[in-house]
This record gives structure tokens, sequence and C-alpha cells, in this order.
């Protein structure tokens, strides 16, 4: 009864979203205010249907309701709670669902948010997103519906991908889910206005809190991957360049190209057509990287009809999605050139090198990604891409933006007198060489070139991020103080250098040992003795292990025990590597069991990982920064308030 | 003008070749399987032409026999179906089939219309014995030893080339089928 329910209400969810998309949509062409007036009760609506449908989706989980097949597939009595709630969005079916439900959300907000729209505009944007909603729902209800039966039903289910059975990843999907559907808030922002053919500057400032906030839910959701993969794969490594890696990053980069050229539009109307074809890349990304790898039709573009339909609809979506707004693009964006000039020393120079970088590094990462079927497909020989070539894709050009950063965020926009930024900049750079220089020699006792321009360039970052709230904090009381959105950016590129530090030291000073130990011996890493003092089974709640006792010891003195485990879950028979980790802000040490060599003895792979932390945490302050910058108060003040606020102040810097 | 129309024309380019990638006809024998030298899962299915009758492992017990699982909807199927029909004249090993995900009045058609190269088809309408089997897509073919262990796996459609290359050295290895 529950999941026929569930059904219905994503039956009753998509005819919710066909009016909030046609209405709303031909009302604004007509002028029709009635028509128009659907969208907000019908997004609302179709939010609550889709919140049934999910909650109903997530009893039949708790319930183990195995007449579900979805259910069946991908769940088990012994399953913890918590992964009986996290293996909804666990597959394809769910995580569908899941994707509708945020979109559900997203367009909730922008109805809650979007008082200060001009009716049409408004109509638009939720039109456009309800437009995306049908055809997810569509794919959801014809070729991917969670709640179908399975009659009889099994005593027992196939158990979650073991995985899967992880706290991080358990929130990971969510989050990085928030993000890509977030951008498509951006999207439907970028249509309504091709629509409506009038793109003006209030058009980039309500879209940069927007974008803000869906990039920031990016970064945390790619950076809890990268933190899973890092200690639940048992190899030590934090980025694979693996296909479904990349398909999260692609969008992350050009979203950060379109936060910064939102700011150009924004303040300047300057690249107008450029940073519309950045919001539809950012979603059509997403779109491309959920669809052809998380869901399963990776399966179909390297394997073949897994389900003739589903590949078939959801290119066909894409196909329909992109393509229109790559033709309202092609139709529209002629119209919006603007002629407005600067200098070639200037803030908006600075945010074109930015795009400019980060559009290669995406065209570079897009094209390692697809290489292997494009050669396939067009000489019939495999090819594999790996971390070799996207290594050095990506560095190419991001080691020049990041030079970059530190002098484009302290330029003012149109022309900017050279004096003053070689004043401002002197000190920075003294400290970034200094403590490039310092750091590796000295703290790590080593240094190569790359090393060195890795560790002065993140040192860099980090000082000159912090040059604007040191003035705001030394300027006498009564001054004008920083604002949220120069606070918000200083803060988020002071993370980007805590992440190329963490980057640069964990690459060149990680110390790896794999050996054959048996219970009693002990080998030294980096200092560390790590003594295998016994192995014992543990049964867990769906699963059997055996776990290591490690002593970790400095000098002989005892830092802490790790234990490893290997696990092998029950239902699907699969081993599973639960690495021992102690972290520490400075360092991780990192135990993973291998397997067993016979005699007692087991393989044992012992790391040793300088600043790693560093990695995430910079991933973590670059999304606080978002989050200071998307809450500065001039994107919630009421446009008359803002209009004499401007004429007060003269131009906004 | 043009720069406005590249996007759209480059978009069209990756949707020609994602339409070429979804085509079921290209070979992916490099999907690695770990179900190879491992023992078969067993199954147990409805029979396709008699639900009443069993489908399944007990079938082909002590032999070597080939599993194939395949549809109606499935165009490499159709390809294999000429191939699969000229070795069951030659009997070479009993050939099982698993009608996966696939309508049983289609399939029914499909074998009265084109020929019926199965000892026996089992009814796998909700792609759960698939699952067990790790099937990606159809047509897989597996070949199972006489002990049960699965020998070799083939994605995608069979045909004389492969089958000579492929399954006849195991095949004879195993000690030509039979008891």
């Amino acid at each position: 009864m529950i999941p026929e329910i569930g059904h219905f209400a994503l039956i009753l969810a998509l005819a919710l979203a066909i009016c909030q998309a046609a209405w709303p949509l031909v009302g604004a062409q007509r002028g029709d205010a009635a028509m128009m007036a659907v969208a907000r009760p019908a997004a609302i609506g179709q939010f609550v249907f889709v919140g049934v449908a999910f909650a109903c989706l997530t009893w039949s989980f708790l319930e183990s309701d195995f007449s579900v097949l979805y259910v069946a597939n991908h769940s088990q009595l012994a399953l913890p709670t918590m992964y009986k709630i996290s293996a909804v969005w666990g597959a394809h079916e769910g995580s569908l669902v899941l994707w509708i439900l945020l979109l559900a959300l997203w367009t909730v907000l922008v109805c809650r948010f979007s008082g200060e729209l001009p009716q049409p505009f408004a109509a638009r944007v939720i039109g456009v997103l309800g437009l995306l909603s049908v055809g997810f729902l569509l794919f959801t209800l014809l070729t991917s519906n969670p709640f179908e039966r399975l009659i009889p039903a099994p005593p027992d289910g196939a158990d979650l991908n073991p995985l899967l059975q992880d706290p991080g990843l358990a929130i990971h999907p969510p989050l990085l889910y928030t993000g890509y559907v977030g951008f498509s808030v951006a999207f439907a922002f970028a249509i309504a206005a091709m629509l409506s053919g009038n793109l003006d500057q209030n058009w980039a400032r309500w879209t940069r809190p927007w974008t803000t906030w869906a990039w920031l839910f990016l970064t945390v959701g790619i950076a809890l991957g990268s933190w899973w993969a890092y200690y639940e794969l048992g190899w030590g490594g934090w980025w694979f360049w693996d296909p479904v890696e990349n398909a999260s990053f692609m969008p992350w980069l050009a979203g950060t190209a379109l936060i910064h050229s939102l700011a150009v539009t924004e303040k300047r109307g300057l690249f107008k057509s450029w940073t519309l074809l950045l919001a539809i890349a950012a979603f059509s990304l997403s779109l491309l990287g959920t669809f052809l790898l998380r869901s399963g039709i990776l399966i179909s573009v390297h394997a073949f009809a897994v389900d003739p339909e589903r590949g078939l609809f959801i290119l066909a979506f894409l196909t329909v999605v992109i393509g229109g707004a790559l033709g309202l693009y092609a139709w529209r964006a002629p119209a919006l050139d603007s002629a407005a000039g600067f200098r070639p020393l200037s803030r908006e120079t600075f945010l074109l090198l930015n795009n400019v970088l980060l559009v290669i590094a995406t065209t570079l990462i897009l094209g390692g990604t697809l290489a292997p079927l494009f050669v396939e497909l067009f000489t019939g020989g495999k090819i594999s891409v790996g971390p070799p070539y996207f290594d050095v894709a990506f560095a190419i050009p991001m080691l020049p933006l990041v030079f970059l950063i530190g002098v484009g965020m302290h330029t003012v926009w149109r022309s900017q007198p050279p004096g003053t930024l070689s004043k401002t900049l002197k000190y920075p750079a003294l400290v970034a060489v200094v403590l490039g220089i310092v750091i590796p020699l000295f703290i790590y006792g080593s240094g190569s070139v790359l090393l060195v321009v890795g560790v002065i360039s993140a040192i860099w970052i980090m000082a000159a991020s912090l040059v604007h709230p040191i003035r705001s904090w030394r300027r006498a009381e009564g001054s004008t103080r920083i604002t949220r959105g120069v606070l918000g950016m200083s803060i988020a590129h002071f993370g980007v250098g805590l992440f190329v530090l963490g980057v640069a030291i964990v690459s060149s000073f990680s110390i790896e040992a794999d050996r054959s130990m048996r219970p009693g011996e002990s080998i030294d890493v980096a200092g560390f003795s790590f003594e295998l003092r016994g192995l014992q089974n543990v049964q867990g709640p769906n699963y059997q292990a055996i776990e290591g006792e490690v002593d970790v010891r400095r000098n002989g003195e005892f830092v802490t025990q790790l234990r490893p485990q290997k696990r092998t879950y029950l239902v699907q028979q699969s081993p599973m590597t639960e690495a021992g980790i102690d972290a520490g802000w400075n360092r991780d040490l990192f135990v993973a069991l291998g397997d067993p060599l016979g005699d007692g003895a087991w393989s044992v792979r012992v790391q040793y990982k300088p600043l790693i932390r560093f990695i995430w945490l910079g991933a973590f302050i670059m999304a606080i920064g978002g989050i200071v910058a998307a809450s500065d108060r001039r994107y919630r003040l009421t446009a008359p308030v803002r209009e004499a606020q401007r004429k007060l102040a003269g131009e906004p810097a | 003008m043009w720069r406005f129309v590249t996007p759209l024309v480059l978009f069209g380019l990756l949707v020609a070749v994602f339409v070429k990638g979804l085509d079921p006809e290209r070979n992916l024998n490099e999907l690695p399987s770990p179900f190879v030298g491992k023992t078969a899962p067993t199954f147990d299915l409805p029979g396709l032409k008699d639900p009443s009758t069993r489908v399944g492992t007990a079938l082909y017990e002590g032999e070597t026999a080939l599993i194939n699982v395949w549809a109606t909807w499935c165009v490499g199927c159709r390809q294999e179906h000429d191939f699969l029909l000229q070795l069951s004249r030659e009997d070479v090993v009993p050939i099982v089939g698993i009608n996966w995900r696939d309508n049983r009045d289609e399939a029914l058609r499909w074998l009265a219309q084109l020929g019926d190269p199965y000892v026996a088809s089992g009814y796998d309408g909700d792609g759960r014995v698939g699952i067990d089997w790790g099937v990606y897509g159809a047509p897989e073919t597996f070949l199972v030893g006489r002990d049960g262990t699965v020998l070799h796996k083939h994605l995608g459609p069979l045909d004389r080339r492969i089958w000579e290359e492929d399954f006849m050295p195991l095949i004879d290895a195993d000690g030509r089928g039979g008891k």
C-alpha cells in the first residue's frame, strides 16, 4: 500500500510539474498575470508530493519491505538503520527520487525568495525549473520506477553495496546532488533572461547568491567524496581522476568560473553572453555527469544496452535540455554584447584570465574523460586515460591561475594603478618566498623546484587573502568595514591556499610502505614504529572482519593504537578494507590490512601523510567563504533601498 | 554570429558520438567479470514455455554448458541467434537460456518465429537471476564447466570466430561436455 501511495504521489507530482511549466511559461509570453500566478502554488504542491514519494520509499526501506524490487536489491534485514536510510539513494532509481526532491526544494526556495523579481521573470524561472522536473519525473516513472513490486517477496534482500555502507558516503550524495541541482537555478535564470530578451545587471545580482550556494554544496560534496575514497578504498590516495570524480569536478570548475564571471556582469555589465554560456555549461555538465556516470549510464556508454529505453531516454532528455538551451543562446546571445571597455591592468582582466584558465581545465578534463569513448568508436582500439594525463593537463592552467588569484583580488574595476598594487602585494610576496623556501627545506628537509613553487604559491594566496581582513580590522572605528562579499572572497581564497599547500606537501613527502607482517613484527616509517600486536575476529551487524591491532610508537613512546579491518559482508560476500587512521592536523598515520599471505603473515600497507587534512580543510574553508559571500546584505535589499544607497555611496566597488 | 552557434554545433557532435556509444552492438569484452574462475551462481527459474516446469542449475549439473542471457528487445541477441541455432544443431554443449527482463508472450513469439536453440529457457522477468550473475546487458554468454565453475564470460553477440577462439579450447580442456 505505502509503495503504491509513493508511486501515485510521483504521478501527481508529474501532473503538477506540467502545470508549473506550462501555465507560467505561456502566461509570461502572453503577459497573463493569472496564468503566471500558477507558478508558485504548483511548485509547492509538486514539492509536497515528491516529499511524500520520498517518505514512502524511505518507509519501505525502514520496514524492509522486500516486495519492493528496489528495496530487495539494495537492503537487507541486518543492515543498520542509518544505511537503510542512505540506501534510499544508494542506486539509480532512488537517487533519481532524491534528485527530484532536491530540485523541488530549490524551486520552493526560489518561490520564497523571488518576491523582488518582476512577475514574468519569476514565472519563467519557476516554469523552466518545472520543465526540468517534468523530464526527471517522466524518466523515473517510465524507466526507473523505484516502487516496482517483486511478488513473491524474497525473505531477505541482496544488501546495499558494502562500499556505500559508510557514514561519509551516506551524506556525500545528498550534498553533491544539492550542488548539482542548485546549478539548475542559475540555468533557469539564464533561460528566463534569454526568453525575455532582457539581461541587465540585476539579472546577475539575482543569480549570484544562488550560484554561490550551489557551488559551496558541490564543494563540500566533492571534498567528502575525496575523504571517503581516502579511508575506504584502502589505497591512501585522495583523488584518482576516475570518471565519476571528473563528472563532479567539471561542473565545479565551470561553476567556479561562473561565480567569477557573474561578478563582472553584475558590477560592470560585461561578459554577458559569456556568463550565460557558463550558466548553461555548469548545469549541463552536472546533467552529463550525473547521468553519464553516477546513475548507471556509464554502463550504457561503456557497455551496451543495459536497458535500451533508459539510455535512449537520458540521451533524448540531455539533447532537449542542453540543445534547447544552446539553441536559444545562439538566437538571443548576439544581441547582448556590450561595449564598455577596461584597461589591461584591471579587475576585469584578471577575472577574464580566471575564466579562460578554468575553462581550459574543464575542457582538458572533459576531453580526457571522453577520450576512451571517442578512440573506441573511431578506431576500435581501447585506451585508458589516467592520472599521468590529468595531473599534467590540470596543472598547466592551474599554476598560472594560483599566482593570478593573489594579484587579481587586489585590483579594482576599470583601471588599476600599478603603484598601489605593488605596495599592497609587497609583503605577501616576501612572506611567500621566505616561507616557500623555509617550509620544505627546514621542516620537511628537502625541496624540488616543483615543490618550492607549489608551497610559494600556496603561501602567496593565503598571505594575499589576509590583506583585506587585516586592513579592515586595523582600520579605526567608524570607517567603512569590509563587506561580506570581500570577506567571503578572502576566506574562500585562503581555503584555496590551504588546499594547494596540502597537495604540495602530501605529494612530495608522503611515505608508503607495503610489508608482509606477522604478529609481533614491526616496521619503521617516517620515524614511527608500527607493531602488529595481533589479529582477531570481529563480528559486525552484517559483516565479519579480521581486525589488526597496530601499536604506533615514536622514540619508544606510545602514540596510538590503530585497528585496521578487513571486512567480509555476509550477503554480497565482498571484501572491504577499513583503514586504521590516526588523524592529526599536521599528519595522518594510515594502516590498511591487505591479504593473508599464509603462515599467519599479512600484507600490511603503512602510510605517513603530512598535511593531508589541509586538502579537505581547504575545501571546507572555500565553502565557508561561499556562505559568507552569499549572505552579503546587498542580495537581500529591496530594489528601492539599493537604489537610494547607490545614490548615496556613488558607484559600488 | 558564428561564435554563438559554435557551442550548439559542438554539443550536436557530442550527441552523435553518444548515440553511437549507445549502439547495442558495441563489443565490450574487456569488461572484467568477477565470476570467471568462481563457482557459478545457482538459479532456478520458471520455464519460459511452461511456467510450471523449472529451468535452472539442475538441468546441466556435471556437464559443460552454455548459459545465454537473451531478450527480445536486444538487437545483439537477434544477431547471434542464427549462430546459436547452428551450435544447437552441432550439439557441442547444451545451451540454457535465461530470458532476461522480457515479456513472456513476445519471447515465445520470438522463439516460434526464429527457432529455438535452447535446451530450455528460464523466465527471469524481474532480472533477479541477472543480478546474481552480474549481467550488464544482453546478450551475455557464460561457459560453465563440469565442476560448476564459470570458465568464460562473453559480452555481446557470439559468432563462429569468437566461438572457435575463446570457447572451444576451454570446452576441449573441460572434457568435451557430456559425462
